[in-house]
């Protein structure tokens, strides 16, 4: 019934003519590659995000391989990478390389660009409803200053001393001295340029989502009526605004103190028995930038994820999405603690004990926003109509995975457990599961539900649900033992663990771990093989297949230049208007359809 | 050879996959005709097995992994962690199975269902605020537990602590006891050459009787007070048995108490493990040689510290004299 009213205005504003979308001969280059269009840069920001996935996981199968069978030489890899193999095994030098490489890619180009980049341009203006973003052109350019930044990037891997191997944190002075370390040679000075355009191209995407959401919404669109997927993207691209230029002030100090001698990081330094000109810097202060914009990095990856697992859970499970407003609120209680939790990774720096405490007030204090989350969103599934669908396997994996590696933020947040479990496996169990994989599987949980918007056809249901299954199944098979590896003392960030006695037990768990992040890896070659073979062949979408209320349903789905032939479309109520009325047989009730006789006298409207 | 038949294998599973995904697509674009008639069963039970799989899962490695765990804290302070991390694990890991077993109890008990349909349920302050203040409780009271040890922790040694003085540089460390008077001899930046790496003031009468030892010996129930920095880049000491750690940070000395309590003869007792020992090893990535940074650590008692102290050649003799 709803979907018929929808198909009906389409056709009267087509009639109406094209004076909304923007017609013009385009060329190859000028549609797919220069392209100006949202829909278009979100895909760009989306493929390109698949190869820096699969570049960067890739990097954890090599080091895996090291970690799990340490004493086994592969000559097959050696032919492959030689540079970076000696006698069939990977050289430390190269080892660390790779974790530094598998960090900076992961979290800036994977989950930073390709999954706040793909979905802030497809989502934010069809869920608003506007034609484009604010400045299509800065859009554009911030996709190509990503483009470059990771081209430095990956050229880096090429260079004789190595890529910057100090780990995606880049501590100084480890990564100020080439005598050190040398990944910090060259590689460094590819990563620190890398990085500057990078967060270049954030700010000017960040400023455009801002101003777009703010100024752009059609007729009807108040800001409590923006789907989650909108807020959370909204706040991310503000977050992302106040910390990224923090960023870029210390790394531009980390390259004067390379480059021009001035002493910001470093001081008495001895190297070789050898004196160092550097008087007065502190390591310290490098940290407490790095943090500052590290902290709330964590939050620019997760938050857009949260976004996405709310609307497909509301749209999936047939029910509003619980608390919307509380949604909200903790969403801005996360932007906001987010900068105020920095130091609870330098518990152990050498700073003052005493900001510690403060700092282990903030960071618990941000596990209240986090529980609300996770509380509204199982109440969303309690008593509704679920249809589990690829996207919603994935939303709920998520939910799984946020719970099972959230809750060890209580463990690591607190400053006086900090000092059992402070840079040990422990540490990357919780991230790589709260960040990483919630993250990861936040962005399938959107690619199989926008799919159908972006390329007007349906994935593969069951390549979808082994897909799935083996990376769900994976990722704890990975990341949960490694809880117990850091239980037990290992530190993280080391080539053998063969050298300490106390740390070398756990050979065989590293085996399964190693053994499964190779088949968690190939399974995603299933993920490729649907995204591309659907992409052509797949079913063909309907208008609105998943049923939903959103405006970008309503969009033509072949996409046009503009979104909307003729007049944008006027909204009249929020977005989670699902399974509303018990009494009709139609479960959702889009924002286009105006407010009913029975509804304006129920004032129950949002 | 067998490297290319692997890729073999591998590039036919592939296709045999994707195969049958194919044939599974025909079917649903022949029965497509009538989309309502999807069901979602299958995948419901697919979702909830695949989910109390893995929380069974989880809690049966806790029970395997626990007898490989670090052995029982061998400080007072490690005490003091290892009691706030039992309560910090119970509190959590009720948490973590009441959520897990919710969502996937609702994943197969409100699957889709033609007949039903969701109740519509946006909000309810009630709720929002009970589990905004639950939870903020029982971190506040966490939170006062914790802050409670951690200035604890982190408060000046006592007067009669051993001073040692611990230095990280690539890829080992150098450790400086303060000899008999405990005192160390001071250091200074400008005196820094190839034979006194530490820039060691040997003007200084402190200084005559330090030693550098080759293996962190300690008496046990003393306070042990000890001066931690680098030379060359972050380091960080950790003792994982005494569930200790700081950062070895150059030009920022930073600093850590702590009584050792159990021997090593003890320790070895306790684990059924005659090889075992205590370790400082490096937790801070400080190069290509990171992963092997590392000292033996001997608890011993107070006659066979004295004994061993007996043993012990100043620094000044042997780098000077």
């Amino acid at each position: 019934m709803q979907t018929s009213t929808i198909t009906e205005q389409q056709a009267i504003q087509h009639a109406h003519g094209h004076d909304g979308a923007h017609h013009h001969t385009e060329t190859f280059i000028s549609k797919y590659i220069f392209s100006l269009d949202h829909k278009t840069i979100g895909k760009q920001f989306l493929i390109m995000g698949m190869i820096w996935a699969f570049i960067g996981g890739s990097m954890s199968v090599l080091f895996r391989i090291q970690l799990g069978w340490p004493d086994e030489t592969f000559p097959i890899l050696e032919r492959i990478f030689s540079s970076w193999f000696t006698d069939g095994k990977i050289n430390p030098e190269a080892y660390y390389s790779l974790i530094t490489m598998h960090g900076t890619i992961m979290v800036f180009f994977v989950l930073t660009a390709g999954l706040s980049g793909t979905f802030a341009n497809i989502l934010i203006p069809l869920q608003i409803g506007a034609r484009d973003m604010a400045s299509p052109l800065m859009n554009a350019l911030s996709f190509w200053l990503f483009f470059i930044a990771g081209v430095i990037m990956f050229a880096s891997l090429f260079l004789p001393t190595g890529a910057a191997s100090a780990g995606w944190t880049i501590y100084p002075p480890l990564s100020a001295l080439p005598q050190v370390s040398p990944g910090s040679g060259n590689g460094m000075t590819f990563w620190l340029i890398s990085i500057v355009l990078f967060v270049a191209s954030t700010l000017m995407s960040g400023l455009n989502y801002v101003s777009t959401i703010l100024n752009m919404r059609t007729k009807g669109m108040t800001m409590f009526r923006m789907p989650l997927t909108v807020w959370a993207l909204f706040f991310t691209a503000i977050i992302g605004i106040l910390s990224f230029p923090v960023l870029v002030s210390c790394v531009v100090l980390l390259i004067f103190d390379r480059s021009l001698g001035t002493s910001f990081y470093l001081s008495n330094i001895v190297i070789g028995g050898k004196a160092l000109p550097f008087a007065g810097g502190s390591p310290i202060l490098f940290q407490h930038l790095f943090w500052f914009l590290g902290h709330p990095e964590v939050y620019i990856i997760i938050l857009p994820a949260m976004g996405i697992v709310s609307e497909v859970l509301a749209v999936h499970a047939r029910k509003p999405i619980f608390g919307y407003k509380a949604m909200i609120f903790s969403i801005l209680g996360i932007t906001v603690l987010s900068f105020l939790v920095w130091a609870h990774h330098m518990f152990l720096s050498g700073m003052n004990p005493f900001l510690g405490s403060i700092f282990t007030l903030f960071t618990l204090l941000i596990a209240i926003p986090s529980a609300i989350k996770v509380f509204n969103w199982l109440t969303t599934l309690w008593k509704g109509n679920i249809r589990i669908t690829p996207p919603t396997m994935f939303a709920i994996g998520f939910i799984s995975i946020f719970i099972s590696g959230g809750l060890t933020g209580i463990w690591l947040g607190n400053s006086t457990l900090d000092i059992q479990l402070h840079d040990t496996y422990f540490v990357v169990a919780h991230f790589h599961l709260v960040m990483g994989v919630a993250a990861f599987f936040g962005m399938f949980a959107g690619v199989y539900h926008w799919f159908p918007r972006m390329y007007g056809r349906m994935m593969n249901d069951t390549l979808a649900y082994i897909h799935f299954g083996i990376t769900f199944i994976g990722a704890y098979l990975i990341f949960w033992p490694m809880h117990f590896i850091g239980l037990s003392g290992v530190p993280r960030r080391y080539y053998s663990f063969n050298e300490i006695e106390a740390f070398s037990q756990y050979a065989t768990t590293n085996k399964i771990i190693s053994a499964a992040t190779i088949v968690v890896f190939l399974a995603q070659v299933i993920f490729l093989i649907n995204f591309f073979w659907s992409m052509f062949k797949g079913r063909k979408s309907t208008q609105n297949p998943w049923h939903a209320n959103t405006l970008e349903w309503t969009s033509p789905i072949e996409g046009v230049h503009g979104n909307w032939e003729g007049e944008l479309p006027t909204v009249h109520r929020w977005p989670y208007d699902y399974s509303r009325d018990p009494e009709s047989d139609v479960d959702f009730i889009p924002q286009t359809v105006p407010l009913s006789e029975k509804e304006k006298a129920d004032k129950l409207h949002h | 050879m067998s490297f290319v038949l692997g890729l073999l294998t591998l590039a036919l599973l592939f296709i045999v996959i994707v195969q049958i995904s194919k044939a599974s697509e025909l079917i649903k674009t022949l029965r497509s005709g009538n989309e309502q008639e999807e069901t979602f069963s299958n995948s419901a039970l697919f979702v909830t097995i695949l989910g109390f799989g893995i929380l069974i899962y989880t809690l049966v490695t806790c029970v395997y992994y626990k007898p490989h765990l670090l052995p029982k804290p061998a400080s007072e302070q490690g005490v003091w962690i290892d009691n706030l991390l039992t309560i910090t694990i119970i509190l959590t890991g009720v948490v973590y199975v009441i959520t897990q077993i919710l969502l996937f109890a609702f994943v197969y008990k409100y699957q889709y269902s033609k007949k039903r349909k969701a109740y519509f349920f946006p909000d309810n302050n009630k709720l929002e605020i009970a589990w905004t203040i639950v939870p903020s409780i029982v971190l506040t009271i966490l939170i006062g537990f914790a802050i409670q040890k951690w200035f604890k922790i982190f408060s000046p040694a006592p007067k009669d602590a051993i001073v040692i003085e611990a230095t990280g540089k690539q890829y080992a460390w150098t450790l400086r006891y303060s000899g008999r008077d405990q005192k160390l001899g001071k250091r200074d930046f400008s005196l820094v050459n190839s034979d006194n790496e530490l820039g060691i003031n040997w003007n200084d009468p402190a200084s005559k009787d330090d030693f550098i030892a080759d293996e962190l010996v300690l008496p046990v129930n003393k306070a042990v007070s000890i001066n931690i920095g680098a030379l060359d880049v972050i380091h960080n000491f950790w003792l994982p048995h005494f569930r200790l750690m700081m950062s070895a940070v150059p030009g920022v000395p930073t600093h850590l108490w702590f009584r050792p309590t159990i021997t090593t003869e003890e320790m070895r007792k306790e684990t059924n493990n005659p090889n075992f020992d205590y370790v400082l090893a490096c937790n801070k990535l400080c190069g290509s040689g990171h992963y092997n940074m590392q000292k033996k650590v001997r608890v011993v008692t107070e006659e066979e510290y004295k004994a061993w102290l007996r043993d012990q050649k100043p620094y000044y003799l042997t780098a000077v004299h």
